[in-house]
């Protein structure tokens, strides 16, 4: 490349502090300079823009940004993406034609920036791209494979307690024959969460899942059983937790307050939040039942771990938020099983101190 | 058969027949010659020593008759050199089996003393035969499921096309061509070669040129599978990547829903065999379901495309910035498989920046489709009043009355806004009728209710409003929504209801967002407050002044100055 190129560090940094300002307009001057400065569109997407959303995630995380500033920022790059996509085509190289394909979310996930990342690459490479976006309703996906006939389906998920409505989707699509290619975050970070599903391809990026359309996905022929991806399902621990989600909340509030007693100081909004934790909790500890994958459950309690501690939230609360679900679920050997790793990754790796109520 | 004689007459035992003790003295019993069996002796090198008259009949018999009687067909002389290269003692090796003429055998040897080995030959044929069959109807059934199971998966037509003649090709032909009714003057021909992918095409030809098109085309008068002379074929049937002569060819209707979805062509090249009477029968059967898949996918098609055009003008429209304001809206009907419920909103611009632009958002009584044809009434009105819209009352009291004299017995409750950028800043008159007040969320974080109320409209006799004035700094929002947002019931105790403190809690944290991120935001907290239960419709609309000002946008102010709030 030239002399004068702009370095990526050097862009990211302007694109990042146009954003956290809030400055449309200075962020779409960013790539607007990149462009000048012999960039293509997609190394400003997937090494400029793509990387600064990844640091608005990062800082949100660590409580270095507002979650209003996080909206803010994504709704910017978003804007700054359409600029880069709808610009000028002065330049770009026309590519042939490659065929149709569908990118859209997983049901429930509301992260549409990795989605509309690969859709403007693959357009930006030649194909007819529809893109549904977030929180697109599995019935809708299937209606518009059926009005449009794509080569593919790109599906996209961050959160993985959206895995479960993945598998449906994938099903879905199958069962009308149309391949899926599965990205994003929940699919694992080496797509064994994909393999999982039955999903037919599995790519870490938007470039590899470009790669993968290139070099053709076959139509899936025969109609599969989704019942048959994961057997482990017959023993209905992840439906019982799921349809007693609620009643384990409450049960599980009662006895912290019994345990603790200032949490009956708590206010309204305190309670919720607690309440909401162990929402998010037990959704994981389902979504770890229904993948048979302890590292679902760990991976999430690593994480909270980590947001709590940015904000000064100890963390022996959810210890024995754990202990409590386990002596409400003894009778459920997975359950318990994956809370036991839980919690043993929450005490740290000195401790191996036995979860209460899982002696049995 | 010179060596003949070094073949003790003895009873041999092994495996089917008893085992005598042998005491060395000449037998009295029947010998092996007896036996109803062929049975033949291999020397170890694989020549016959001897043979029992049936084996030897059957070794003459083997080609018509006048065989040489001492040639063992080759898979038997590959078992024998098996079992005597083998220096263990066993006296029954491995059994072999194969054909021997028109017959099958399975060979079960027994090694002699001397080294070569007695060949009991047993006539399987029959069992044979039975397997072979068995197989085969386990194939095509197994066949049949798959290409039903195939065909039915789609809705859509051409991919319906393409999987008929890729199943065909694969399952029933070299080459399959899937000839659909003509679109005006030309024909949607799909064809596959074996192993290749379905092409689509358009064609314009003269299917009287294809014996037996026309009919197969109209499904009439009906016809059974036809045979084709090869050599009378237009170029077009023979698909690109067929470079052998074909041989034969069939062509078959494609019976839809009583009518006709197409027609089948198939074709073999000439270095396979013509298709068999089951061949052609199962291509019948294959045609009737492609047929009626291809029937129900172009059925689909067609009311799909009459309820896009009809539900087009039901969909909320796509918001941007409009005069130098920005609007952003997000929409969340009832059902997940509908788009459209009883919620609606609508943005009217001004014909200029100087003149207000027009926004209403709305709820009609009920969800789903009739609710959403009662929206688009309510939508049309209101853009036929578009020339009165600075008066909402009067606007209002119009509306209510169009609503009171039509058949509908539902009601709606509305919110209207004009909206006018002067300056950085954005004023709005609002007026609710029935409907939750607007939230205006300030640039400090302060979230106020826009102080306007009123009666809904289409029940009462009379409207009765009061319209607010607001004003938006820059950076600042004024949110309309419905309740599906504020009623959405679940959280994580599951049976309480999101509430407007909740929404107004939320809002608090999205002070200096842009529009969309939170009208996103508000419908994301909704829905996951929801979880997987079951909702209203859910829409809201964000008026919101620009936080950054690009100097070549600035709006010009117009008309009254020194309104005052």
């Amino acid at each position: 490349m030239s002399e004068t190129r702009l370095s990526p560090a050097e862009l990211r940094d302007r694109l990042w502090q146009a954003v956290l300002e809030g400055s449309e307009f200075d962020a779409v001057d960013v790539v607007r300079a990149g462009l000048d400065a012999g960039w293509d569109e997609e190394g400003l997407l997937l090494d400029v823009v793509a990387a600064v959303q990844t640091k608005i995630g990062l800082e949100w995380a660590a409580d270095r940004i507002t979650v209003a500033q996080e909206h803010a920022a994504t709704a910017i790059n978003e804007r700054v993406i359409a600029a880069l996509v709808h610009g000028p085509a002065a330049g770009r190289p026309a590519h042939p034609y490659r065929g149709r394909v569908t990118v859209t979310c997983v049901d429930g996930e509301w992260h549409a920036f990795p989605a509309r990342l690969v859709a403007e690459v693959l357009r930006l490479r030649g194909w007819q791209v529809d893109y549904l976006g977030a929180q697109t309703p599995t019935p809708h996906l299937v209606a518009h494979q059926h009005h449009t006939n794509s080569d593919a389906v790109l599906l996209s998920g961050s959160i993985p307690t959206h895995l479960p409505a993945a598998h449906a989707a994938i099903t879905a699509c199958q069962a009308v024959g149309v391949p899926v290619l599965a990205g994003g975050r929940a699919f694992g970070a080496d797509g064994r969460f994909a393999r999982a599903l039955g999903a037919d391809a599995w790519a870490p990026d938007a470039r590899g899942a470009a790669a993968v359309l290139e070099a053709g996905l076959p139509r899936p022929m025969a109609a599969r059983q989704a019942v048959d991806d994961l057997p482990h399902l017959v023993d209905q621990e992840y439906t019982m937790v799921v349809q007693s989600r609620s009643r384990l909340v409450k049960q599980v509030l009662a006895d912290l307050e019994s345990r603790f007693p200032a949490m009956r100081g708590y206010s309204d909004a305190q309670r919720e939040r607690t309440a909401e934790d162990l929402v998010h909790i037990l959704d994981f500890l389902a979504t770890a039942l229904y993948m048979d994958d302890a590292e679902v459950f760990t991976e999430f309690l690593d994480w909270t771990s980590e947001v709590l501690a940015a904000r000064g939230v100890p963390v022996h609360s959810l210890v024995a938020g754990l202990d409590i679900v386990a002596e409400q679920l003894h009778d459920f050997p997975r359950v318990l099983g994956f809370v036991r790793e839980g919690a043993a990754r929450l005490r740290g790796p000195a401790s191996d101190a036995v979860v209460p109520g899982t002696t049995v | 058969m010179g060596c003949a004689q070094r073949v003790p007459e003895l009873v041999i035992p092994s495996p089917g027949f008893p085992a005598h003790p042998c005491d060395g003295r000449v037998s009295v019993g029947p010998s092996w010659k007896d036996a109803p069996y062929p049975v033949l002796v291999l020397d170890p090198s694989g020549a016959v020593l001897d043979a029992n008259p049936p084996a030897r009949l059957l070794l003459t018999d083997r080609h018509g008759g006048g065989g040489p009687p001492d040639v063992v067909p080759s898979w038997l002389t590959d078992a024998h050199r098996s079992v005597t290269d083998t220096t263990g003692t066993t006296p029954a090796g491995p059994s072999a089996a194969g054909e021997i003429g028109d017959r099958f055998f399975e060979a079960h040897p027994s090694r002699l003393e001397d080294g070569s080995v007695m060949w009991w030959l047993v006539d399987g044929t029959g069992r044979r035969r039975a397997e072979t069959s068995l197989q085969s109807v386990r194939e095509q059934a197994r066949t049949r499921a798959l290409v039903s199971s195939t065909l039915l998966s789609s809705l859509n037509v051409p991919r319906c096309a393409e999987v008929a003649a890729q199943l065909a090709a694969e399952h029933l032909a070299d080459a399959a061509l899937v000839v659909l009714p003509p679109v005006g003057r030309r024909y949607p021909v799909t064809h596959a070669v074996r192993g290749g992918p379905a092409v689509h095409a358009s064609r314009q030809f003269d299917p009287r040129a294809v014996a037996g098109l026309v009919e197969a085309l109209q499904g009439f008068p009906p016809v059974p599978t036809r045979w084709i002379d090869p050599g009378s074929l237009p170029g077009w049937v023979v698909p690109k990547g067929f470079d052998r002569p074909v041989g034969s060819v069939i062509i078959t209707p494609l019976p839809g829903h009583g009518v006709s979805a197409g027609a089948l062509i198939l074709l073999r090249s000439s270095t396979e065999r013509a298709f068999s009477p089951d061949e052609e029968a199962f291509a019948r059967l294959f045609a009737a379901r492609a047929g009626a898949a291809l029937s129900a996918a172009r059925l689909y098609s067609e009311q799909s495309a009459i309820t896009t055009t009809l539900m087009r003008d039901l969909l909320p429209p796509t918001l941007e910035s409009l005069h130098g304001v920005e609007y952003a809206g997000r929409y969340r009907a009832a059902s997940d498989h509908e788009r459209v419920g009883g919620d609606f909103y609508d943005v009217h611009p001004g014909a200029d920046a100087s003149k207000e632009t027009f926004v209403v958002l709305g709820d009609v009584a009920g969800k789903g489709l009739e609710a959403a044809v009662l929206t688009g009434k309510i939508r049309n009105t209101l853009h036929a009043l578009l020339p009165l819209a600075s008066d909402h009352e009067q606007v209002l009291t119009l509306l209510n009355g169009a609503l009171l004299s039509s058949h509908h017995t539902r009601f709606a409750t509305l919110v209207l806004a004009s909206v006018r950028r002067e300056g950085h800043r954005v004023r709005l008159r609002v007026t609710s009728a029935g409907h939750m007040p607007p939230l205006i969320i300030r640039a400090d974080g302060r979230v106020e209710e826009a102080a306007t109320h009123g009666t809904l409209v289409g029940a009462l006799p009379s409207v009765s409003v009061r319209t607010a004035e607001e004003v938006l700094a820059p950076g600042e929002t004024c949110l309309l929504y419905t309740d599906g947002i504020t009623e959405a019931r679940g959280g994580p105790l599951g049976d309480e209801l999101f509430g407007e403190d909740r929404l107004r809690q939320a809002l608090v944290e999205c002070a200096g967002m842009p529009g969309d991120a939170i009208v996103e935001r508000v419908q994301m907290l909704a829905a996951q407050w929801l979880g997987r239960g079951r909702h209203d419709d859910m829409a809201t609309l964000a008026v919101s002044a620009p936080r950054t000002v690009p100097t070549a946008d600035v709006v010009g102010v117009g008309g009254p100055h020194g309104r005052n709030t």
